[in-house]
């Protein structure tokens, strides 16, 4: 049953992913826009993400709470270590959220609107580099080893190794990178399907192709330093049963995204790059499971007690029920068909 | 100022924030809907023009209301993961339904707010229900959550550790109904008479402006019931209080000594070290009556139990009487407009009656705020009343005041941007004058 709650965790943590990280990538291309198309791109943008960044937000609050409840001392565990890295992400989420909102529904005069554009740029630029940070710290498994000095008698460790050194490393700094790279990959590669022109198809294709490098670069930078900060990470990577089969599907689906991209076939890259990113965030899951947070939280040591994780269960199927098709609906709405007045979609 | 000290202020100043959005979460669709059925059913193109406006102006609380509420559920582990690895497990429950509330919110609201245009209108104004609908069921599950720390169950201690987990028993337990009863009316009462206030300041200047006097009665609708109704449930959760955590009420009345026939304490400031309230009216035998409905009932004061398991007794005691004395004068007012309407009188053109709807324009929030001070400060010195010490549950991270200060600014800075988009918001409101020729909105 822990290990269902565990799985429900990380296909929850994929879904956000995809789907939030493309509205931070979305910030990062509002961010970059430029050429003379600058404004039609950051209008794309505002327009692709609008209707559905909060529902796609709430992906994150059922991991939080899903922690919680069914891996209470995982999600402490977390909260204590990586209390920097954590709450500087949520002024992230704050500012980017609030920012996007106050350009969306406040003053339509210029200068308000570049203000707070900046702000929700910058927002969306900086809280993926942390969520690769934190992810890059847990992989490390330096924050499980925090939490064993902590529980460990005697001992005091300094507030440098206890707070500051389990997520700050070469390591998670590159998994930060990785992660920003990739949401940008995913939006740009989303928005050529939702720009209506082909103009603006180009512009998000080339920025596409380039985060495809920066995705490159970072992952293969990521790997390489883990050999020295994540042995886990870098063993399970490298040398386990499973990785040849793992390295061929990411390669093939990475090939695939940009091969589409070259040869604009808009929505088959767009189902490339999202395996693609969905391979690498499993991947990552296989090489420390059947650890939560290694070295000792193991999804069975860490698990809350059974009657919990049956009514979570039972509470989530119900939840199912309603929301899966309500997310469809969201979508269907506003992401099926491109053929709507222009402008139409926005209450004035 | 120590860590616990620290993680307590930020933790009043993350939930006294998010409050104030999520209240508005609530209520404010409800407002919407009144409004989009009035322009479907009457074709008057002012409750158009007024549903889009209050469905941006939502729009941009329930945008800080999400990420608000994003800070909290990762601050009840980053501030006290001693509490959440206890009691995760137990009252995960409230608050993954919560989640899924907040998720249905956020879907509707979307398609809400986005999709004027694009869907029929019968499946606009549904999308607006489950908005209201699921945004009243989020409240529902927090506070759920929140009355579990005020009367724990579903659980056993063994060595200090939960056994026998039993989630279903922790949601159902005795402070649940009422707080959950006191939240909800408050969130309608609060919004009502917010929005009441502005468009009442508004009708001030002139009373015959069509777009304002809508305004007026559609919240009106919302908060008037839910203002009367209210000191009937604060009854029930006062008595809830006396019943399950007397050193609470003890606080609240600024009653030290155990007595019968105890006297209800309007005002006065509570001397902790001479052990007694001064300056206060003192109605006798009233607190007797209103907590246990009997004159001669024993009211266990804060002497029943251990200095060190004091909360800050005038900090309760205090914001009690703020929440009382305005709630009083939110229902009484809540009376005049109902009496006044019921006898068909043109509301807008009451002066008397508009300043007194305008001045209440603030007085719901502050109520939550000081409602909610009593509640969780009144708690203290337990996060789990009886079980766990808020002490003991803070993370092991020193230097705590930085995070603080640093969410205090974020919220600082927040609060004034919201504050003054609103403010532009309403001063842009159209100036069409009831009898005018009814010179339409254009549907944008």
């Amino acid at each position: 049953m822990a290990t269902a709650i565990a799985f429900v965790a990380l296909v929850s943590l994929n879904a956000y992913v995809l789907l939030a990280g493309a509205d931070f990538g979305g910030g990062v291309w509002d961010l970059l826009a430029s050429g003379p198309r600058r404004a039609e791109q950051r209008a794309l943008i505002a327009e692709a993400i609008g209707p559905i960044w909060e529902a796609n937000h709430v992906w994150l609050i059922l991991v939080v709470v899903l922690l919680f409840t069914c891996f209470p001392a995982v999600y402490a565990g977390l909260a204590i270590a990586l209390h920097i890295p954590l709450t500087l992400m949520l002024v992230g989420i704050v500012l980017r959220g609030s920012a996007f909102a106050f350009r969306s529904y406040g003053s339509s005069e210029d200068a308000p609107q570049r203000r707070w554009g900046r702000l929700f740029a910058i927002a969306s630029l900086v809280t993926p580099l942390l969520l690769g940070v934190c992810i890059g710290a847990i992989a490390s498994g330096r924050v499980g080893a925090v939490l064993e000095e902590l529980n460990g008698v005697g001992a005091r460790e300094s507030f440098v190794s206890m707070f500051i050194s389990p997520w700050l490393s070469p390591f998670t700094v590159a998994v930060g990178a990785l992660a920003l790279s990739l949401f940008a990959f995913l939006a740009a590669t989303y928005l050529t399907v939702e720009a209506e022109n082909a103009t603006l198809r180009e512009d998000f294709r080339r920025r596409a192709l380039a985060a495809a490098i920066a995705v490159f670069v970072t992952a293969f930078l990521a790997l390489l330093l883990a050999r020295w900060h994540a042995p886990r990470v870098s063993a399970g990577l490298l040398a386990s049963s499973w990785a040849p089969v793992l390295h061929v599907l990411t390669a093939i689906a990475a090939i695939a995204a940009i091969a589409a991209l070259w040869v604009r076939r808009w929505h088959m890259a767009r189902v490339a790059v999202a395996a693609q990113v969905t391979l690498i965030l499993w991947g990552w899951a296989a090489t420390q499971a059947p650890y939560l947070l290694p070295p000792t939280l193991t999804v069975a040591n860490a698990a809350a007690p059974s009657r919990t994780l049956a009514l979570f269960l039972i509470a989530l199927a119900l939840g199912a029920i309603v929301l899966l098709p309500s997310i469809t609906y969201l979508f269907r709405v506003f992401k099926s068909s491109r053929a709507h007045e222009p402008g139409a979609s926005r209450a004035k | 100022m120590g860590d616990v000290l620290a993680a307590r202020s930020q933790m009043a100043v993350s939930l006294g924030f998010h409050i104030l959005f999520a209240v508005v979460g609530i209520a404010m669709p409800v407002l919407m809907i009144i409004a989009e059925v009035r322009w479907r059913r009457t074709g008057d193109a002012m409750y158009l023009e007024l549903a889009k406006r209050w469905a941006k102006g939502t729009a941009i609380l329930f945008a800080v209301g999400a990420v608000s509420g994003t800070v909290l559920s990762f601050e009840l582990g980053l501030l006290w993961p001693g509490f959440m690895r206890f009691a995760g497990a137990i009252i995960g429950m409230p608050f993954s339904l919560e989640g899924f509330a907040f998720f249905a919110e956020a879907i509707f609201l979307g398609v809400y707010l986005y999709g004027w245009q694009r869907i029929s209108p019968r499946a606009h104004i549904v999308a607006g229900s489950l908005v209201a609908v699921s945004g009243a069921a989020s409240a529902v599950f927090v506070v759920i959550a929140n009355a579990w720390m005020n009367t724990p169950a579903g659980f056993q201690l063994q060595n200090g550790a939960p056994v026998n987990v039993d989630p279903l028993a922790a949601m159902l337990t005795p402070a649940a109904f009422p707080e959950v009863l006191h939240m909800l009316l408050a969130a309608y009462a609060a919004t009502g008479f917010a929005v009441a206030g502005i468009h009442g300041f508004m009708l001030l200047r002139d009373h015959r402006n069509a777009f304002h006097r809508r305004a007026l009665a559609v919240a009106l609708i919302v908060g008037v019931p839910a203002a009367i109704v209210q000191p009937i449930s604060g009854d029930l959760s006062a008595r809830y209080v006396a019943h399950w955590q007397p050193p609470k009420l003890a606080a609240m009345e600024g009653q030290f000594r155990t007595e019968s026939g105890a006297p209800l304490r309007i005002g006065g400031i509570p001397d902790v070290d001479a052990q007694r309230t001064r300056w206060a009216i003192e109605i006798p035998h009233g607190l007797s009556l209103l907590a246990f409905h009997d004159p001669h009932a024993v009211v266990r004061g804060l002497d029943a139990v251990p200095r060190r398991d004091w909360p800050p007794v005038p900090v309760v005691h205090i914001a009690f009487q703020i929440m009382v004395a305005l709630g009083t004068y939110l229902a009484l007012l809540g009376i005049w407009v109902a009496v006044e309407a019921s006898r068909r009188r043109d509301l807008a053109a009451n002066r008397w009656l508009m300043r007194a709807v305008a001045i209440a324009s603030p007085m719901g929030f502050v109520c939550i705020e000081a409602g909610w001070t009593v509640t969780e400060v009144g708690r203290q010195p337990w996060v789990i009343y009886g079980v766990m010490r808020t002490a003991d549950s803070v993370t092991p991270m020193p230097g705590l005041i930085v995070p603080f200060l640093v969410i205090s600014a974020l919220y600082c800075f927040l609060g004034v941007v919201v504050v003054w988009l609103l403010y532009d918001l309403v001063m842009r409101s159209p100036i069409t004058r009831e009898g005018d020729r009814a010179t339409a909105p254009a549907a944008a």
